[in-house]
């Protein structure tokens, strides 16, 4: 495009000064949109690697010296730490899991019989608050005698995973091609197989997705962990805020322990930001 | 959009045939409904069944008709919780809001290294809630906390964030922002990454300044995004819990104490089941209505 006779005319020179100092802006913006978010951070790990005097020093002290890991062994030593670790990975696997195995196939049936009014409830799944759940269902594991294991956690994480998995699945399969299911089923297969050796196989990338973001917002619930679990099942971000409550527990213990809780998180969403970034701007999902 | 085929073209035989299509693959939807049933659809009604009846854990049940809910109207302490709960509410999608569409705007441009400056922008809303509350926690701290230092440094006099009654909402604000930028910013960007170029085109031969094409091209095209980003962020500042628990705990006094807080003291260090369902209720209602109210101005909009 050329600029029009009459309007300003720029020099190559000044185009170029132009354009570095759209550059620099640019990168100000950038900077200043992320420092928030990285400097929370950093003050995390700093805390997590100073000794308690340090901590507790004013003017604050910014960088670890010397760094200390004291406050991470702690966290093992002083805690069942890996027993919550098992029981987050055990609770936030098993909602997943079980979510996929009833989730993807109902992606798969609600796309092809376009069954908007089942997308819906989903959606009514989103809005409603994660307590209005508890209620009835601690009412029912208190009467199934079930409180104290791991299983009601599990079943109530499915609250958030299923419509995650669902959600993202319909997606998907409204934007696979439907000939090659169509040749199948001309072909003789059976509708379930056409699902199962045709669908599927083309699907792994949206189960991906559906994966990663439904182990990630069960690993970060917090509310129906801190109704339900005893001592013994407590999962990682209720054993957090429970035994390493703020007024007994010095700051750099607390701060690792955090750190531990969020760092799996942390590196997923590093390692698998594509995926991550597709799914969340698909559905806006998040639960409880 | 999807197109849409008058219903009146189609024979009955048509329809029929499509019906039975749709109900080949009912088997493949029907698990997933039990589950649905079972775990989000039966606590619905059971709540609505246990907010007619007084229902202490332990207790006798016996029905009270709708007295739960008359006693809401008289309960002071649920009247402030609303507004709270509005007032937070409000705060949190606005900020979000604005913050997120400007990020958006930035995160649109193409530059090297904008996948990492992407993924470190989105971090705060993938942490774990109550891991990040708790460094907050420890950063708001009147004396000892990072923050104070930082503003009196800086000349400006100490804050006492969530330690007193009038700043502990805008506090929380600040961290329900931090946390819920990004998603507002993700949801903007896909809207902006599927805008047709040649609007844009158009624009720029007709010699319009970046901020008027901002204004009378992007803006307007880009709203239908806006107005979901704003319905979602409404649903969940109503149904913030994380933060407020682990930071203020709705203190100091009941400062903070929002609908979703006063709704847990309620069920579980009242066990007053009854109340507390009927709060539900009365909550869930509001949520619709704040998501109506969001997709009103959507379709308004749309029409001028």
């Amino acid at each position: 495009m050329t600029a029009l006779p009459g309007r300003r005319r720029s020099t190559p020179a000044s185009r170029r000064v132009r354009r570095v100092l759209g550059r620099v802006g640019l990168y100000a913006c950038v900077l200043l949109l992320v420092s928030p978010a990285i400097l929370v951070f950093l003050w995390m790990l700093s805390l997590s690697l100073k000794n308690e005097a340090d901590n507790t020093a004013f003017p604050p002290v910014f960088i670890p010296n010397p760094p200390t890991l004291n406050n991470f062994a702690d966290v093992f030593r002083k805690n069942d730490f890996l027993q919550y670790t098992l029981n987050s990975i055990i609770v936030s696997f098993g909602a997943t899991g079980a979510a996929l195995l009833v989730g993807v196939p109902a992606g798969y049936g609600i796309a092809k019989a376009r069954a908007t009014r089942a997308a819906l409830l989903i959606l009514i799944a989103r809005i409603t608050p994660g307590l209005s759940y508890l209620i009835p269902l601690f009412l029912l594991f208190q009467w199934l005698e079930l409180t104290g294991t791991l299983l009601p956690i599990v079943i109530t994480h499915l609250v958030i995973t299923v419509p995650i998995v669902v959600y993202i699945m319909i997606g998907f399969f409204e934007g696979l091609p439907p000939e090659l299911e169509e040749a199948a089923l001309v072909d003789g297969a059976t509708i379930w197989q056409a699902f199962r050796f045709v669908a599927l196989p083309l699907a792994r990338p949206g189960i991906t997705v559906a994966t990663i973001l439904g182990f990630i917002f069960s690993w970060n619930n917090f509310i129906f962990g801190i109704v339900l679990a005893g001592r013994e099942t407590r999962t990682l971000p209720v054993a957090v805020y429970n035994v390493l409550t703020f007024e007994q527990v010095s700051w750099g213990p607390l701060a690792a322990a955090a750190l531990l809780v969020t760092l799996p998180v942390l590196l997923l969403t590093l390692l698998m930001q594509k995926e991550i970034v597709a799914g969340l701007t698909a559905g806006g999902v998040k639960g409880g | 959009m999807s197109t849409t085929v008058s219903v009146g073209a189609r024979t009955a035989a048509t329809a029929a045939r499509r019906r039975n299509y749709a109900r080949q693959y009912w088997p493949f939807i029907v698990p997933a409904g039990a589950v649905v049933f079972a775990v989000i659809l039966f606590p619905w009604l059971f709540t609505l069944f246990m907010s007619v009846h007084d229902w202490h854990i332990g207790g006798e049940r016996t029905f009270v008709g709708l007295r739960n809910y008359a006693r809401m109207l008289g309960d002071e302490r649920f009247g402030w919780a609303l507004l709270r709960t509005l007032y937070f509410t409000a705060l949190s999608v606005i900020l979000p809001m604005v913050l997120g569409v400007a990020a958006a705007v930035v995160f649109h441009r193409s530059f090297p290294g904008r996948g990492l400056a992407r993924t470190l922008f989105i971090m705060p809303m993938m942490a774990t809630p109550v891991a990040v509350a708790l460094v907050w926690t420890m950063m708001f701290h009147p004396q000892l906390g990072v923050l104070n230092y930082l503003l009196t440094s800086m000349g400006l006099p100490p804050s006492a964030w969530v330690y007193e009654s009038g700043t502990v909402i805008p506090t929380l604000v600040m961290v329900e922002t931090w946390q819920w930028t990004p998603l507002v910013m993700l949801i903007v960007l896909g809207g902006l990454a599927s805008l047709p170029t040649d609007p844009y085109e158009a624009a720029m031969l007709d010699g319009a300044s970046m901020a008027q094409v901002f204004r009378h091209v992007t803006l307007p095209l880009v709203w239908p995004f806006i107005m979901v980003a704003a319905v979602i962020r409404g649903i969940d500042a109503l149904k913030a819990f994380d933060t407020i628990f682990v930071i203020s705990n709705g203190g100091p006094g009941t400062a903070s104490e929002t609908l979703n807080i006063l709704l847990y003291l309620q069920a579980f260090s009242f066990y007053d089941m009854g109340y507390a369902s009927a709060i539900v209720a009365v909550f869930f209602v509001l949520i619709l209505l704040v998501t109506m109210l969001l997709l009103h101005f959507r379709q308004r909009d749309a029409l001028s």
